[in-house]
């Protein structure tokens, strides 16, 4: 029994003693992989502040040394660049609109999956899990000929709708799963006392589904407004989101690092803002999305 | 849809009363229509009805007025371009989703162990918050190859210099009036030259020290072949005088090593070679074309040289390394959350037990998490297969064809100039299909969960 507990005491000690190197040790792996994946972004936004002669002949990275190279004329003239500044507007424009919509259908469709009862709605369920995963590219040839013909082809609605079609598939998913964790209790003391279906929708559902929402709200922000395939396809100059704009900035990398570094860090600012500001929502999104 | 649904579902309030289970089973079911149809509408005429489109468009021609059958999707495996695509699309299937979920398993597993967890986990899935375009332009400019511009290269090459010793030659010059001129080291034709030609660079300015041992006298080169440009890279100087100026002489020796680059008119590097032992190159594979022959400085200035990542050899790995840049913190998030759920009791048991932690990882952490380690596997291969910003944003154009992937073929031959939505629709449809086991694996999962 003593022997035990002595092998036991000297056990734990040594445990001690590698555990406190195994943690300094995890410390330094996890700083060092931390530094590792934040040089990209830190490179991208001193090369924003860095002028076209001074990026075109050496790393920003000698920024670190020499600071004063920075200037903010990268910005300034961004800001001065009309197809920039419009094409931050159009994105403003398609991924507002396309974030409402994909919210407002995709709660009606959810709450009717998950609280009502109507024939086919297991098999209607599973359609929506496999529409999930269907690649937009095969959308793209037909809806383009569709808008063509009616007229909006190359316009900001457009896109608008083909961003709601394919937004809707995780938003409904998503949803349904938040609004079958309500209690049921809640619900049939509403239907008990006689209110309609719309009612409960708008007074009880939607509002106790407000972190659910909100999780949407982001994920979809953010995925309209990082999108290029379909801006690329459904946008012509006037109606382009920034992301193709920057883009057809590419051509020549280098002779206009200026306009791309800036650019492309403009276009993260606003998505990073909401990514930090609301990232446990985000995070619900995708664990809710792809784990129930 | 608002005023749709509103004035249809108030007639309910009164039919319902206070025995809900007498509302008629036919009424309640049209209540659910009214909620689901703006969605139905949406989803029948943007997804469902495009499916079915495009699935009968890819049995016809290009410009959709013939029916070819199963032509398109013979193409589409014959043609170099998309069975290039198809190829790199298994490459990144096979590469990016496994290495994504090993690095978030690494990074859940070790985050656990640290107090400043949450900093870490926002740092590694940031990039989920960014475009692709955005990551895109972040990874081009990180893997250009000029060390001096490109951090990979700085540290490629910093690490290359403290081995090795510098450029094989030096401070070379061109022979005067022999057709050539040096701009900020590199050394190139004045004219352009067509497929078929030769183009000789004399020099000069070559310490003979730095000749080698043994070095090998110059030889002119042979006629090239119609798809190459040769010529001869040669010290164009006889030790004690002699010889004549711009012409190979007896007793001149050949530079060994030395790159030679076929430029076009944007710019682009479109073929490269090094010259052997008696200072001969041969530039292969020419498409017609006008191209300037140069010797980039990186022959003639002090220090190692960058890899060129950029380049068709690395391209495909360079973009899949962005790709998992962005999608790891995804896996980590996922793992995470399916760790904190995890119960910790057996874990506990077996280090009393005295296991291993490496033991207790992979017989007890790793299947308890094997659930949620295939969502994400799964959810990973959905995402990489129809991959197309980052492909189509990281290559510069002379290496676009070597990184090509289906989704971004599908874009070329649609509307990027390819003018074959035949070929576009047999494309999207292959996608599709890719796609369809694990849509499966993923219906069959949701059934299991709610049995």
């Amino acid at each position: 029994m003593s022997d035990l507990t002595i092998v036991k005491g000297k056990q734990t000690r040594a445990q001690k003693i590698l555990g406190v190197f195994g943690k300094s040790f995890v410390n330094a792996l996890l700083v060092f992989i931390a530094l590792f994946w934040l040089i990209p972004s830190i490179g991208l936004f001193i090369t924003s502040f860095r002028s076209v002669g001074d990026s075109s002949s050496s790393g920003w990275w000698t920024a670190l040394t020499a600071p004063a190279q920075l200037t903010i004329a990268n910005y300034t003239s961004l800001l001065q660049n009309d197809a920039i500044t419009s094409s931050l507007l159009n994105t403003i424009l398609i991924v507002v609109p396309t974030t409402i919509l994909v919210i407002l259908i995709g709660a009606l469709a959810g709450y009717a999956f998950a609280w009502m009862e109507f024939p086919g709605r297991d098999w209607l369920l599973i359609a929506v899990i496999m529409l999930l995963a269907v690649p937009l590219q095969v959308a793209l040839i037909p809806v383009a000929r569709m808008f063509g013909l009616l007229g909006i082809f190359g316009s900001i609605p457009g896109v608008i709708l083909f961003h709601v079609a394919f937004g809707l598939p995780f938003a409904i998913f998503l949803l349904r799963n938040f609004f079958t964790q309500i209690p049921k209790e809640v619900l049939e003391a509403s239907r008990v006392d006689g209110a309609s279906e719309w009612h409960i929708f708008t007074r009880v559902v939607l509002p106790l589904g407000g972190p659910a929402i909100a999780s949407l709200a982001i994920f979809q922000f953010l995925w309209t407004w990082n999108d290029l395939l379909i801006g690329l396809i459904f946008t012509n100059a006037q109606s382009q989101p920034i992301t193709v704009a920057i883009q057809s900035q590419l051509r020549q990398f280098g002779a206009n690092i200026d306009v791309l570094s800036a650019g492309a860090f403009l276009s993260m600012i606003i998505p990073l803002i909401v990514f930090f500001a609301f990232q446990r929502y985000f995070v619900d999104a995708l664990l809710q999305g792809s784990n129930k | 849809m608002t005023t749709d649904t509103a004035p249809a579902a108030a007639p309910t309030r009164g039919g319902r009363g206070r025995t809900p289970h007498q509302l008629s089973r036919r009424r309640q079911a049209l209540v659910a229509l009214l909620f689901l149809a703006p969605a139905l509408v949406f989803l029948g005429a943007l997804v469902i009805y495009p499916i079915i489109y495009t699935f009968i468009r890819s049995f016809y021609s290009s410009r959709g007025d013939e029916f070819v059958g199963w032509n398109n999707y013979v193409t589409m495996f014959t043609n170099d371009a998309t069975f290039t695509a198809i190829r790199n699309n298994i490459i990144w299937v096979v590469v990016a989703p496994i290495t994504c979920t090993i690095l978030g398993l690494i990074f859940a597993v070790l985050m656990d162990r640290i107090r400043w967890s949450t900093a870490f986990k926002l740092i590694i899935f940031m990039p989920m918050a960014i475009s692709m375009l955005a990551a895109g332009v972040i990874f081009r400019g990180m893997f250009q190859e000029d060390p001096d511009i490109g951090v990979v290269n700085a540290v490629v090459v910093g690490v290359k210099d403290a081995f090795s010793h510098g450029a094989a030659f030096p401070g070379a010059q061109p022979r005067a009036d022999a057709g050539l001129i040096e701009d900020r080291g590199t050394i190139a034709g004045v004219a352009t030259v067509q497929p078929g030609a030769t183009q000789d660079f004399p020099l000069v300015s070559i310490r003979t020290d730095s000749l080698g041992d043994s070095p090998t006298l110059a030889q002119a080169a042979d006629a090239a072949a119609s798809d190459e440009v040769v010529g001869t890279v040669w010290l164009d100087f006889v030790p004690g005088g002699g010889g004549v100026n711009g012409e190979i002489d007896a007793n001149e020796f050949g530079l060994e090593g030395v790159r030679v680059d076929a430029v076009d008119n944007t710019g682009f590097v479109v073929a490269t070679a090094r010259t052997d032992a008696a200072g001969l190159y041969t530039l292969e594979q020419l498409p017609p074309g006008d191209y300037r022959i140069a010797l980039p400085s990186s022959n003639f200035t002090e220090g190692a040289t960058g890899v060129p990542w950029l380049s068709s050899t690395f391209i495909t790995a360079v973009v899949i390394l962005s790709y998992v840049w962005i999608w790891a913190g995804f896996a980590m998030v996922m793992i995470a959350s399916g760790m904190s759920a995890m119960d910790r009791t057996l874990q506990e048991a077996a280090r009393v037990d005295g296991a291993s932690e490496w033991k207790v990882f992979r017989r007890i952490t790793v299947p308890l998490l094997a659930p949620v380690l295939v969502v994400v596997f799964v959810t990973l291969i959905i995402n990489v297969l129809k991959i197309f910003d980052l492909v189509y944003v990281i290559p510069p154009g002379n290496a676009k064809p070597a990184a090509n992937v289906i989704a971004v073929e599908m874009w070329t031959v649609s509307f990027g100039g390819g003018n074959d939505q035949g070929l576009g629709s047999a494309l999207a449809i292959l996608l599709l299909i890719l796609v369809l086991p694990f849509m499966l694996i993923n219906v069959r999962r949701f059934r299991q969960e709610r049995q």
